[in-house]
Order: structure tokens, then C-alpha cells, then sequence
């Protein structure tokens, strides 16, 4: 089925979504969405929203289940404390992606901003998996718990992570995948820099033949090149600050 | 070079009152009594010794008795025995001083100069024991204004509003700080009172869930067990900015206290830190406050009312105006004696205000600006008895959280050793031979037992005062006089001098 979002207010464009969801529609498709902030956000069962426009901040935010494909660029908090589903956004992300997600998986073809996968979780099996196509900001995986993220850095334009500074500052959980080198000025003082083991080969092949599935492209160009691991040197990152 | 530091407390063992039952070995969890099979002896290694009292309490023949070191430094107002001792642990760890419950210095504590009113002669007192007297106390955002269509019935729609029995609620204590035996202890005291309890940010624990709708749950900077699930379950949802303790920075559950089940309470990984950050990375404005409020209510279909808590700061009053703007139904202010599983001592000694005059400037300027029907107010911070409470109502709070008074009737000593997760009274440990020492079952019935004793006190004080309902008292200053203020603690506390 299909909403169209011009003038909607997200309260009343949540509600069509639950609406649809409640009467069984099982794929949504929503026009002219124009910064509407907390896309899905209520939303349950298996739906998959395709959102064409510009989706506000924290789509998706507390999430659990559905998937939402945005025809676009998203903005800031994407994913925010999600549980389950999957994002796609075919275009960039803004601030704070994934903020303490700790399931689904959340996938950007191009850029995102400052602090993607901050406090990233997992517990008993569960973790959420990020992926950027091409380049991302500063903070990128600060105080990261767990879960997966991974950049690409196959952006045309963009500088990739070059300029990218405090890279997994607080980390104490969880792995960071780069395609490519990172200094170690850009990284934070709890992460450690190391190749990609099998099991870690086989995480990265998997998400970038998901991203390519999304995106059309060719997962075999984007796996011809070298990754790097960054994973936290310490589970107790700030255990030694204390006097008692 | 180490540091030598004089035993706080001396532990006097009387010889011909012990009977070497070793109980004191097996209750202090500090390592304090020893039995020594060699010399068939009970031994004390006194620089353990925290004065919980435990071993005092569980003695069967009163053989114990703990003092305070008598021993003396030489007389000093400013290089005083703690200045002393914290510069001798700095300089031999080179850490931050941790330390738990709240501010324990002598800051002024204004509700020792604050007296209530009472009825003499001109009106008549009211007797609780004869006449019906009301504590009901409903939190939410209320309207501007009521309207009604002709045949009477209200047209106007409320916002969600939750009935409390008594205006005193138990206070945000994480599960992973304290035990679950006190989780469970808070959740049936809550529901039996018809108040409301706090999960703190450590998240519901499942066994919890049928006391859900006694239930205020908290979404703190970690975001620890929010899902979708937890904000549906809750009776009010509070986004934790700050807390009394603690204001401005974030907290560090050690590693060693995230147990399996902390674990998937929290939804975090065991066996590591779990880190709060200092700001929430989604809330760097009011503006941003707003987005996390109207997220929440997204979520939960605007039933529920949504809590900010902050601590007391010095511009505290402007902050709490542009909460209620943000979109917040309820705004908790928590002072400067508010406590903590575990702080810096640097920061819980030294920053944040008096819950007392950051209550009465928030009220104030939320009359000024008249938004105050837009949000409950709740003050928390270090309140002990009935007559805090009755105070800080008729300062402007609508209710109020208590957390040290309501561990201390589930045994606390206040040893302020909360951060070395040793407790002995078994609250803020998560050591499964320690958390045993609570039964919820009678830990709910102290609590049951304390919140009745002071919410009869105050329908005494009410009584008193010559009204029947606390709704009359709420924001009632003139009901309050000042004893040895200022005139400008008088003035930010809007109250009149005794006698005037």
C-alpha cells in the first residue's frame, strides 16, 4: 500500500503505519516523507516501510522487528537504542547512528556523521551490526559495548575516515572492521589495531555481501582490499581511575 | 612509601561476655573478625573496620562494642583527620576517591530551619482519627483550563495521570547497585502502598514484571534494558539526566558486578564495565530533550507521563522551565544530599545545591511563568522523616522519592562503603551470600511499614495545620516560617522569618 507523507505530521504518519500494519499489510511504501522524526518507531511484526524523501531524526528509534528502506539520505539518531529490524538507507546518514543499539542491522550505502555506533551493545547472542559505505566523522564507535560496525569507505567524493579522529575512544566491547589503514593518532587510547582473523573474515564477508545485495554492488570488488580490526584493549576501560 | 593510616574504628571484644560462636566472623564482609585456630582466639584486624555494625547487631551475648578511634591529630579546622587520610590514599593510589551514599559534610540542611504551621484558637485543627484526611496525589501534566459541554460532562482531554495513595515514592536505585532481594522488597512495597517505585537505569528485571504498573522506569545516558517492551510496561517513563550524587558526570558499574542476570537486565555484555556516559549522546539542548521525550511518547501511544530527572545545579530553575517546555509531565529535582551506589567523592561533596532552595526557586519561576500545572514536581535528596516530606510540599513539590531513608529500613547503617559492593546488610552488593541477607517478603513490610508510620504523621501535621488534604498544603509556603536565615536564603526560599 501506499501514504502519502506531504503535510503529515509523524504522529499521524505512525498511526497510518500501525494502521496498515494492524489490518495485515505486510509492504508499505510512503511518499514525500520531509523530516518526519520517529519513522517506525511503534511499529511491530514483520512490515517492511519504504520511505522515499527525507526521513527526520530517530527513525527507528527503539525499533524492534520491522524493516525500513529509505529512498533518500537519513538524518540524525538513526537506529536509536534499537532492538531488532533492519534500516537501509540508500544515501547518508546523519549523527549518532545506532546509539546503543543492541540488535538488527542498520546499512548506509554512503557517509555518515559525527559518533555512528556510539555505545553499541550486545548480550547473550544478540548485537547489532552497522555498515557505512563510505566514510564517517569523528567519534566513530565511541564507548562501543558491543556489536559490529563496519566502513567501507568506498565513497567517490568523500574523504573516507582520513580526517577521522578519537575512532573508538572508550571502547570496551565489540569490533570496529575498517577497509583500508588508520593511524593510530585516529584512534582512542583503549583500542588496539590488529588484521582480521578467519572469524573476523567471515563477519566482514557476510555484511558487505548483505550491503551489496542492497546497493548492487560487486562484493567481490569491495573484499579485494585490506581490512583492519580495531577492538578494545580492555574490558574495564576506566578500572584503575579510582582510589578507594 | 606507605601510607599509614590510623584504624577509623576500635572493636572492643569483651572476654567474659563472648562465647566464641563466631558469628561476627561469619556476618562482617569487610574481613574485619577472624577466628585464629592456632590461639582458639577471635581476632580483629581494625583497619578493616567500616562501623556498619553488623557484627554489633548479630552479637548474641553483646560482647562487641565498635568506637571510633579515639586517637587524635592535632587540633585543626582546616587540615581535618579526613582532609589528612584522603591525601595519604591519593598519594599512594594516584585514583580519584570513591565513595557512596550522599554528601556527608555539614552544608546547611534547611529543613532543620524550616517549621510547620498549626491551628490555634481563630481556626479549628482538623483530628486525622475522626475525619477523613487526604495524601491522594496525582502526577501528570494537567490542563490550563476544564471545560465541560452542557450536560456537564468534561470535554477537555487529559493528559495520563497517575494516582499515588501517599505523595512519597522510593527513588531510582539500578539493579546491579543494589540487589534484586531490594528490587523486589521496593516493587511489593510500591504496590501494596499504591505508590510508585523506581527501577533506577539498570532495567527491569523480569521477576518484576507484575509490579510494572507501580513502576516508574528510568532511561539513562547507558540506555540499559530499554526496549520497546520495558517503556510499555512502565506506569511513568523518566529520562535520567542527573542525580543529586553525582550531577554532571556518568557512572561506572564495575565489571565484577555485571553478573549474568545484571547482564541481561541491562542488555549488556558481562563480566564488563557497564558506562554511563556524562550527557545522553542524543541530548545535547532542550531541543534535543525534546526529541527523546516525544520518542518515548511516540513509543508508548502517549499514555504514559514522562518523567526528567536532573540534579539540583545553580541554574536549575531555568532548566527545569525549559523541561516542562521540552515536553516533560513531571520533573524530579535531586539535591546535593541525594546518594549513589558509588561517586567520585570529589564531586558528590563539592557540587550540586540544597534540594530545599533548588525546590522552591524551580516552584517559583514555574508560577512566574505559568507552566507549573505543566509538569509534577518531585524533590528528592537526603529527605528523612515525614516532616522533610510535609516541607518540601508545602515548598511546591508535588511528591517526593526517597531512596537512603527507604534503605535504611531495609537495614543500611549509612557505612557509605556502597561502592566497594561488600554491604554487609546485604543492599548494594551483588555477592550472593550478602544479597540473601534481605527477604523481600520482610524487607517490603519495613518499607510498607515506614511510608504508613510517616504518611500518618503527616495527616497529623495536616490536621494540625487545619486542612484536610495535602492538595492544600502543596506550594503553601505561608504555611512555613525560617528560623537562623538570611534574609536571602528567606528570600530564594520564599518564606517569612519566624514570628513574622
Amino acid at each position: 500500500m501506499e501514504i502519502n507523507a506531504r503535510f503529515m505530521s509523524y504522529r499521524d504518519l505512525n498511526a497510518a503505519l500501525n494502521q496498515a500494519v494492524d489490518a495485515g499489510t505486510t509492504h508499505i511504501t510512503v511518499q514525500n516523507v520531509n523530516g518526519q522524526r520517529y519513522i517506525g518507531t511503534n511499529l511491530h511484526g514483520r512490515v517492511t516501510v519504504e520511505l522515499h524523501g527525507t526521513p527526520g531524526n530517530d527513525l527507528a528509534a527503539f525499533m524492534n522487528g520491522p524493516a525500513i528502506i529509505v529512498r533518500g539520505n537519513g538524518q540524525d539518531g538513526g537506529g536509536n537504542t534499537m532492538n531488532g529490524g533492519e534500516i537501509v538507507i540508500h544515501g547518508h546518514a546523519g549523527d549518532a547512528l545506532g546509539l546503543a543499539a543492541r540488535g538488527g542491522s542498520i546499512l548506509v550505502r554512503d557517509d555518515a556523521g559525527y559518533r555512528a555506533g556510539i555505545h553499541m551493545k550486545e548480550y547473550q547472542g544478540r548485537g547489532a551490526l552497522v555498515v557505512i559505505g563510505g566514510g564517517a566523522q569523528d567519534f566513530l564507535g565511541e564507548y562501543m559495548a558491543g556489536g559490529t560496525l563496519i566502513v567501507l569507505g568506498l565513497s567517490q567524493r568523500g574523504a573516507g575516515w582520513s580526517h577521522t579522529r578519537f575512532v573508538g575512544t572508550g571502547m570496551h566491547g565489540g569490533a570496529i572492521y575498517l577497509r583500508g589503514r588508520i593511524d593510530s593518532h585516529q584512534i582512542g587510547k583503549e583500542v588496539g589495531i590488529a588484521p582480521p582473523d578467519d572469524r573476523d573474515t567471515r563477519i566482514i564477508q557476510e555484511a558487505v555481501a548483505k550491503y551489496s545485495e542492497h546497493f548492487g554492488t560487486d562484493p567481490k570488488r569491495i573484499l579485494d582490499a585490506e581490512f583492519v580490526k580495531l577492538f578494545p584493549l580492555y574490558l574495564r576501560p576506566y578500572g584503575r581511575l579510582y582510589a578507594y | 612509601m606507605k601510607s599509614f593510616l590510623p584504624p577509623r574504628f576500635i572493636v572492643d571484644r569483651d572476654p567474659s561476655r563472648c562465647i566464641q560462636c563466631k558469628v561476627c566472623v561469619n556476618q562482617c564482609s569487610f574481613g574485619v573478625q577472624s577466628f585464629d585456630e592456632d590461639e582458639q582466639a577471635l581476632k580483629s584486624r581494625e583497619q578493616n573496620c567500616v562501623g556498619c555494625h553488623r557484627c554489633v547487631a548479630f552479637c548474641p551475648t553483646n560482647a562487641l562494642i565498635i568506637r571510633r578511634n579515639p586517637l587524635d591529630y592535632r587540633a585543626n579546622f582546616n587540615w581535618r583527620p579526613e582532609v589528612i587520610e584522603d591525601i595519604l590514599k591519593q598519594a599512594e593510589s594516584g585514583g580519584m576517591l570513591l565513595t557512596g551514599m550522599g554528601d556527608d559534610k555539614n552544608h546547611t540542611i534547611y529543613w532543620d530551619h524550616l517549621l510547620l504551621n498549626a491551628s490555634q484558637v481563630t481556626n479549628p485543627s482538623i483530628d486525622p482519627l475522626r475525619e477523613p484526611m487526604e495524601l491522594t496525589t496525582f502526577l501528570g501534566r494537567k490542563p490550563d483550563r476544564l471545560q465541560f459541554d452542557e450536560r456537564g460532562n468534561l470535554i477537555t482531554v487529559m493528559a495520563p495521570q497517575v494516582k499515588l495513595e501517599t505523595p512519597i515514592m522510593f527513588a531510582a536505585m539500578s539493579y546491579g547497585a543494589v540487589s534484586l532481594n531490594v528490587h523486589t522488597s521496593l516493587a511489593r512495597a510500591a504496590t501494596e502502598l499504591g505508590t510508585l517505585w523506581n527501577t533506577g537505569e539498570g532495567g527491569l528485571h523480569p521477576t518484576l514484571a507484575r509490579y510494572a504498573p507501580n513502576t516508574v522506569v528510568q532511561v539513562a545516558s547507558g540506555r540499559y534494558g530499554v526496549d520497546t517492551d520495558y517503556l510499555r510496561k512502565a506506569r511513568i517513563i523518566e529520562i535520567k539526566i542527573g542525580q543529586g550524587a553525582k550531577p554532571g558526570i556518568g557512572g561506572h558499574l564495575p565489571g565484577e558486578k555485571v553478573t549474568d542476570d545484571v547482564s541481561r537486565t541491562r542488555m549488556i555484555p558481562s563480566g564488563t564495565d557497564a558506562i554511563s556516559p556524562a550527557p545522553h549522546h542524543d541530548i545535547y539542548s532542550i531541543e534535543d530533550l525534546r526529541q527523546l521525550i516525544y520518542a518515548i511518547k511516540e513509543a508508548t501511544n502517549y499514555e504514559k507521563p514522562v518523567s526528567v530527572k536532573v540534579a539540583a545545579v545553580h541554574n536549575v530553575a531555568a532548566i527545569a522551565s525549559g523541561m516542562v517546555r521540552a515536553g516533560a509531565d513531571m520533573i524530579v529535582v535531586d539535591g546535593l544530599r541525594g546518594a549513589t551506589g558509588a561517586a567520585p567523592k570529589a564531586i558528590r561533596d563539592n557540587v550540586g545545591i540544597p534540594i530545599e532552595l533548588a525546590l522552591a526557586s524551580v516552584d517559583t519561576r514555574l508560577r512566574q511563568e505559568g507552566i507549573r500545572n505543566q509538569a509534577s514536581v518531585v524533590a528528592s535528596g537526603g529527605l528523612r522523616c515525614s516532616g522533610d516530606v510535609a516541607k518540601a510540599i508545602a515548598l511546591g513539590a508535588d511528591a517526593v522519592y526517597i531512596g537512603t531513608a527507604a534503605l535504611i529500613a531495609l537495614g543500611c547503617h549509612v557505612c557509605q562503603q556502597c561502592h566497594t559492593g561488600k554491604c554487609s546488610w546485604g543492599i548494594c552488593t551483588s555477592d550472593p551470600a550478602l544479597t540473601k541477607r534481605i527477604n523481600p517478603e520482610i524487607g517490603a513490610q519495613r518499607l510498607v511499614n515506614l511510608v504508613r508510620g510517616w504518611s500518618l504523621e503527616i495527616k497529623d501535621m495536616l490536621g494540625g495545620m487545619g486542612v484536610n488534604a495535602v492538595e492544600s498544603l502543596r506550594g503553601n509556603r505561608l504555611h512555613l516560617r525560617g528560623v537562623g536565615l538570611s534574609d536571602t536564603e528567606l528570600d530564594v526560599l520564599g518564606v517569612k522569618m519566624a514570628g513574622g
